[in-house]
């Protein structure tokens, strides 16, 4: 996965709540099995006046011409609530966003974020109201928002932190643990039997 | 004298394999479920690593999302382009060695019906599916939850997933709920009363006197819409309802007579991160106002004061009664609410009527074919029928909107599905989420109705 360490982007504000992955990415949007073309699809039904036009609504935060080329996103509440599409998080990164700040983030799509090298940032929300398109930097190792003077402290845990600084591949990893994880499959097929089922022919 | 332990508690410890060194935890996963929407893509990009399935036998599959659900349907979808999803999957999964449920399949359904159907899901298990309402299946007593595509590939390559205990929370609905009541209602007035973030880093067991007299399928319904809450998912523990709606199942065990099955409770003096109380005999019909599931309110009450986009979006303005608000379609279906009893409910409130002249569109969707079936021979397709609405083969249909098969633009409906989010069901459909029946009453009336008032 793409490594995370240090960025240093101008926040784009997008202050909703309950931001749902239906509005990230709908799912008219992912033409393909495959994990590309989205960035397109990305915020259609806020983003463009007329989804199939594309005409773009030039109020919209990511339409503004100092929106282009930043990676940062500031959210509301609950972010990424919703459908469990990875392809949220895939269109994110494909636009250019590296970094979602919000106060809090769903579950599924936090995960997804990880384990792409997405980094959602967690900070109340007074405190994720005055970034709006300011110059920020945002730094992992650390666990530092830094906006000017200010500079905010989030929590994240030690795992994913350690494996979004060094790219790590998640299944790479886990694999180095093939043996505790067969034993543990042999000592428990004794146990619950039920839960190996014959080969699907 | 060991220590009370909660039921999300022996789950994780029966499943822990390893620590990791960073601090979280190899936990092992029993099941897999897929989906054509999410299912190919995992398959795919596993298939392009040169990572195989670890246990195939393990692994199950069916296609639910953008399938055709019309009668007569073959591969070919109203999504433009979703023919792909569904050919791929089937590809992906052949190669893979995983158990299919296709298109044509007699078994096949909405992922989250057919498996408790097939015995997929059992209590004490872990599940994973890349689909957020796997929490459904929390309802059968499992460790049950939605993950993103490369999760499940993680899962199926490894038999595991790396994750970090989730704080647990219990939900308890003492005393029991009123006539025209069901569990729908009591999602929604969770929702209404503890926010769409409410549940944000829980595992939520729902607990209580009112939780226990459900049946499997209402407790499904509950645990359902455990994600709109935004926890990691929801839990009711086994009982004798559980092991006897299991028993007989074609992939659960022969028996449930192992005194391990009694073990898959929360003990007494189990602690538990946070606790709600609610009363479910002052629970009323609930039904959404907004964008949010969490925009709900009774149906007798009036739209509360919420976010001006919500209030633009669906057209209401705060201090409007809800009961009444004209609609021009309805749709009862989704892994919410369209098992049998389901159907059952709202063909009583149905039966021997017609819908109203101002709606467009009714449908209703069975959540799997063993449901459309069952449905058929006790003749509630005609009641359906008789009263105005299309019959459709399983999937989830218009529960979403993927392109293709739509509402007339600009339509307010009224849905027993679980998101009511701007554009869910089409571009400027305004969904409003209710329970079957109170769908099937507000059908009949071409406007929101109290269901109660249908039961006399
Ligand atoms: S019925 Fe709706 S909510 Fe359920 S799995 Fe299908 S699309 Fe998702």
């Amino acid at each position: 996965m793409t490594p995370f360490i240090t960025l240093a982007s101008r926040a784009i504000p997008l202050l909703r709540d309950n931001i749902d992955t239906d509005a990230v990415i709908p799912s008219r949007e992912m033409k393909t099995t495959g994990r590309t073309g989205l960035a397109d699809g990305l915020f259609a039904p806020w983003r463009y006046g007329d989804a199939a036009a594309r005409t773009p609504d030039p109020t919209f935060a990511l339409n503004q011409s100092q929106a282009v080329g930043q990676r940062i996103l500031l959210a509301g509440e609950n972010f990424g609530c919703g459908s469990s599409r990875e392809h949220a998080v895939w269109a994110l990164m494909e636009w250019g966003i590296a970094c979602v700040i919000a106060p809090s983030f769903a579950p599924i799509f936090k995960a997804n974020a990880l384990r792409n090298g997405l980094l959602p940032v967690a900070l109340s929300g007074e405190l994720i109201a005055p970034l709006a398109w300011e110059e920020i930097t945002v730094d992992l190792p650390s666990q530092t928002v830094t906006c000017g003077d200010a500079i905010h402290r989030f929590e994240i845990e030690t795992e994913p932190k350690e494996m979004l600084i060094e790219g790590l591949d998640a299944i790479d990893l886990t694999l180095k643990s093939r043996p505790e994880i067969d034993a543990w499959t042999e000592a428990d097929k004794a146990l619950r039997p039920w839960i190996y089922l014959e080969k699907h022919a | 004298m060991t220590q009370p332990r909660t039921l999300l508690a022996k789950i994780w410890d029966a499943h822990h394999v390893a620590d990791t060194a960073a601090g979280a935890t190899l936990i092992a996963i029993d099941r897999v479920f897929l989906h054509e929407r999410t299912g190919a893509s995992a398959l795919k990009s596993l298939a392009a690593a040169g990572r195989p399935v670890l246990d195939p036998a393990r692994v199950f599959a069916v296609m639910d999302h953008i399938v055709d659900t019309r009668p007569g349907r073959g591969d070919q979808t109203l999504m433009q382009g979703g023919q792909a999803f569904i050919t791929e999957t089937r590809e992906a999964a052949l190669a893979a060695g995983i158990r299919l449920f296709d298109v044509t399949d007699r078994d096949q359904g909405i992922t989250h019906v057919i498996s408790p159907e097939l015995g997929i899901v059992l209590p004490g298990v872990t599940l994973v599916a890349p689909d957020s309402h796997t929490c459904t299946q929390g309802a059968l007593g499992a460790l049950a939850w939605g993950i993103g595509s490369s999760e499940a590939e993680h899962a199926m390559a490894t038999g595991v997933l790396r994750l970090a205990r989730p704080k647990t929370m219990r939900v308890t609905f003492k005393g029991r709920l009123s006539p025209g009541v069901t569990p729908k209602d009591m999602a929604l007035t969770l929702l209404a009363t503890h926010g769409a973030a409410g549940g944000s880093g829980y595992v939520v067991e729902f607990a209580g006197e009112a939780v226990g007299a459900l049946d499997i399928e209402g407790r499904m319904t509950l645990c359902n819409m455990a994600t709109e809450f935004a926890a990691m998912t929801g839990i009711i523990a086994p009982d004798e309802k559980t092991y006897a709606y299991l028993a007989g199942r074609r992939y659960a065990p022969a028996t449930f007579d192992d005194p391990y099955w009694q073990t898959l409770r929360t003990d007494a003096g189990a602690v538990f991160d946070r606790e709600i109380i609610i009363d479910a005999s002052t629970i009323a019909p609930m039904v959404s106002w907004g964008t949010s599931p969490e925009h709900c309110v009774a149906i007798d009450g009036t739209v509360p004061q919420g976010p001006a986009r919500a209030h633009e979006y669906i057209a209401l303005d705060a201090g409007a009664p809800i009961k009444g608000t004209p609609i021009d379609a309805a749709f009862i279906g989704s892994c919410t609410n369209a098992r049998l009893s389901d159907l059952r409910r709202a063909a009583a409130i149905l039966r021997g009527r017609r819908v109203s002249p101002a709606i467009r569109k009714a449908l209703v969707v069975p959540g799997s074919m063993a449901v459309k079936r069952a449905a058929e021979a006790e003749g509630l397709d005609k009641v359906f029928i008789d009263a105005g609405f299309e019959w459709r083969m399983s999937g989830c249909s218009l529960c979403f909107y993927a392109g293709g098969e739509g509402f007339e633009p600009g339509s307010r409906t009224i849905s027993s599905t679980n998101r009511n989010f701007e554009g869910r069901q089409g571009p400027g459909i305004r969904t409003h989420i209710a329970s079957p029946e109170t769908v099937a009453a507000s059908a009949l009336a071409g406007a929101i109705a109290d269901p109660r008032e249908r039961l006399a």
